[in-house]
């Protein structure tokens, strides 16, 4: 299958604000040092490492919400390593983006319909009535949602939301970053199904951004392992999770926790897993 | 819901309003100074003062004179005043247009330059224009009113006498007016000479009550603009390719404006207070002007009629703001 990012010797450095001196520039320090992969069609690819690894970067990279300062991003063919928003602009409609925190990407002042319909008319795509009841529909939400307020749903209900709004356009690509860190196991398993269930319906591409190993394992074809800005490794999802390589990606399935039932809970049956 | 919460408040307004009447009343008194003493010509006999007292219940014990005093303004009727020897009521509503209608011109006048100044400086933060929108503000905040006052005087009364400097209106002009809303009457009856008559008067007063106001929505609207700005549902409308400018204005403002709502709504009686000393430097006759007449001349009917104006609009002040805060809130309009 075709690669719609290829990442070539990617590097991304941003002005270290809390180390500006009064006068002057703020010194730069360097967040992305010099990554190389790709992301096939129609699969999705998990990005993890800890805290502070530079995952959101290397994403609002690929979206382009950063512009590199060094290497090279093509798109579906296309450089878009130093394009200017303008030149951007048509290929917005492809790169798409779900973010953690659900409050912080719908604007408490839009109804749910509003938010949904928003991108479909920006891009001269509908946007009528029926059509955002559709997408909800899709992300598993009634159509009476459409006129409510963000504040009035559940964390799940607006991360799909957050979905609806993503897929409204069927876009190449989707940024998903953190989008479950958030949510309580319940939802979170629902809306990882979903997830799941619409990447292969509609032949998605998605980088998966999480912290969360046990996540990525159910959800990705392939992962990335970042440390300090570099990638420690790389490879399909099975390989990497029965014979990984690095001591780093053994300690981060390591630190996977083990679903433990209390025993007592369930009578006298004693269930591990 | 809304009857509740309003019923609940007028209860609270009225004890306010009585805690702020025997306040009021006890500490004129107790302060030195003997109106009628300053009404009478020097050599008046013992017996004139003595009478004058008995007229105006000044002879009478405290409590007393506070249930007299009490008893006739639960019948509307707030006393006279001692030295302009008519009905306070009347004195005092008929100043009270003046002042309402330059603070709500300063107020507008302080959203406005606020408002422009943080979506200039949030439009261009992090670059030395933001630098110099915290600068403006800072000087606009470090010098209080009156001093602003003074300043305006100083460049538009003298070095540039393009504005007024003293009164209200013209004294050759007739005003063909039914109310004391002279401003709000022109405009309406299309008298827009006369308009342009009282806003040369009414500009340098408003707008040096207005300037530290001003400086104060600009921080805190540009503070929280900032914020609202780096949110992600922000980052999304800029994505779609609307410019900086209307992301602010369409997504950033109505978010980032509650804050600074509240803090307005506080901000603004302190404005009002402000009108007293203002309304002295330039001679507008308003109920500030009138309340430091009131004092030096130890006029204690008309200072209690004031002081109690002023409460009751610092109280409808707080009360409006309140409202409008829960119209604005989604989270509380809908929860
Ligand atoms: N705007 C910025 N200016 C300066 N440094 C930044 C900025 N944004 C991120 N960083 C730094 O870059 C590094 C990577 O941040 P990033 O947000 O990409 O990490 P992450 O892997 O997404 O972490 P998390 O799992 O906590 O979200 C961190 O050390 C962070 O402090
Ligand atoms: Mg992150």
């Amino acid at each position: 299958m075709a690669d719609l990012f290829e990442v070539t010797d990617l590097h991304l450095s941003l002005p270290d604000m809390t180390a500006k001196p009064l006068i002057g520039a703020a010194p730069r320090i360097e967040i992305l040092k010099g990554l190389s992969f790709t992301l096939p069609e129609g699969k999705v690819t998990g990005i993890v490492g800890e805290s502070g690894s530079g995952k959101s970067t290397l994403g609002r990279a690929l979206v382009r919400l950063l512009e590199p300062t060094g290497g090279s991003i093509r798109f579906a063919g296309q450089d878009i390593t130093h394009l200017p928003e303008p030149a951007l602009a048509p290929l917005r409609r492809d790169l798409q983006m779900i973010f953690q925190d659900p409050m912080s990407s719908l604007n408490p002042r839009h109804t749910v319909g509003r938010i949904v319909a928003m991108p479909m008319k920006r891009f001269g795509r509908g946007g009528s009535r029926a059509e955002v009841a559709a997408a909800l529909e899709r992300v598993g939400l009634p159509a009476g949602f459409a006129a409510r307020y963000p504040h009035e749903l559940s964390g799940g209900q607006r991360q799909r939301v957050g979905i609806a709004r993503a897929i409204a356009l069927s876009p190449r690509f989707i940024l998903a970053d953190e989008i479950v860190s958030g949510l309580d196991v319940s939802s979170q398993a629902q809306v990882l199904t979903l997830l799941e269930r619409l990447a292969a319906e509609m032949g998605l591409t998605i980088a998966f951004i999480s912290h969360d190993l046990s996540v990525i394992r159910r959800l990705c074809a392939q992962v990335i392992v970042l440390q300090h800005g570099r990638i420690v490794e790389a490879g399909p999802c099975e390989r990497l999770f029965d014979a990984p390589r690095s001591d780093y990606t053994r300690a981060l399935i390591d630190a996977i926790p083990l679903p433990e039932i209390d025993p007592g809970w369930l009578g006298r049956e004693v269930v591990q897993t | 819901m809304l009857l509740k919460t309003l019923l609940a408040r007028l209860a609270s307004m009225v004890i306010t309003l009585f805690g702020v009447a025997v306040v009021v009343f006890v500490i004129i008194r107790v302060a030195p100074g003997d109106p009628i003493a300053m009404m009478l010509p020097p050599g008046a006999s013992d017996a004139d003062v003595e009478r004058l007292r008995a007229l105006y219940g000044l002879d009478r014990s405290m409590p007393e004179q506070f249930l007299i005093w009490l008893g006739g303004v639960l019948q509307g009727d707030f006393g006279t005043s001692i030295s302009l020897r008519q009905p306070v009521a009347g004195l005092v509503l008929g100043r009270l247009p003046a002042t309402l209608e330059l603070s709500a011109l300063a107020l507008v006048i302080a959203l406005v330059l606020g408002g422009f100044l943080a979506i200039f400086g949030a439009r261009h933060r992090a670059t030395p224009l933001e630098a110099g929108v915290d600068l403006t503000n800072g000087a606009a905040l470090s010098v209080p009113d009156f001093l602003w006052g003074l300043v305006l005087i100083l460049l538009f009364g003298v070095l540039w006498p393009v504005l007024e400097i003293s009164g209200r209106v013209s004294p050759r002009l007739d005003l063909p007016f039914a109310t004391q809303f002279y401003l709000v009457e022109s405009i309406l009856r299309l008298r827009f000479d006369l308009t342009a008559d009282l806003l040369s008067h009414m500009i340098m007063p408003a707008l040096a009550l207005a300037l530290p106001l001003a400086a104060i929505i600009a921080q805190l609207l540009k503070q929280s603009l900032k914020e609202v700005l780096n949110l992600d549902y922000v980052t999304l409308a800029r994505v779609r390719g609307y410019s900086e400018l209307r992301v602010i204005l369409r997504e950033g403002l109505r978010n980032a404006a509650l804050p600074t709502l509240t803090l307005v709504g506080v901000q603004f009686t302190f404005l009002i207070g402000g009108t007293v000393i203002v309304e002295r430097l330039f001679s507008y006759e308003g109920l500030g002007n009138m309340a430091i007449d009131a004092v030096i001349n130890r006029d204690l009917p008309l200072i209690q009629g004031i002081v109690l104006l002023f409460a009751v609009i610092f109280i409808l002040v707080n009360l409006a703001v309140d409202l409008t805060y829960s119209l604005l809130n989604p989270r509380l309009r809908h929860g």
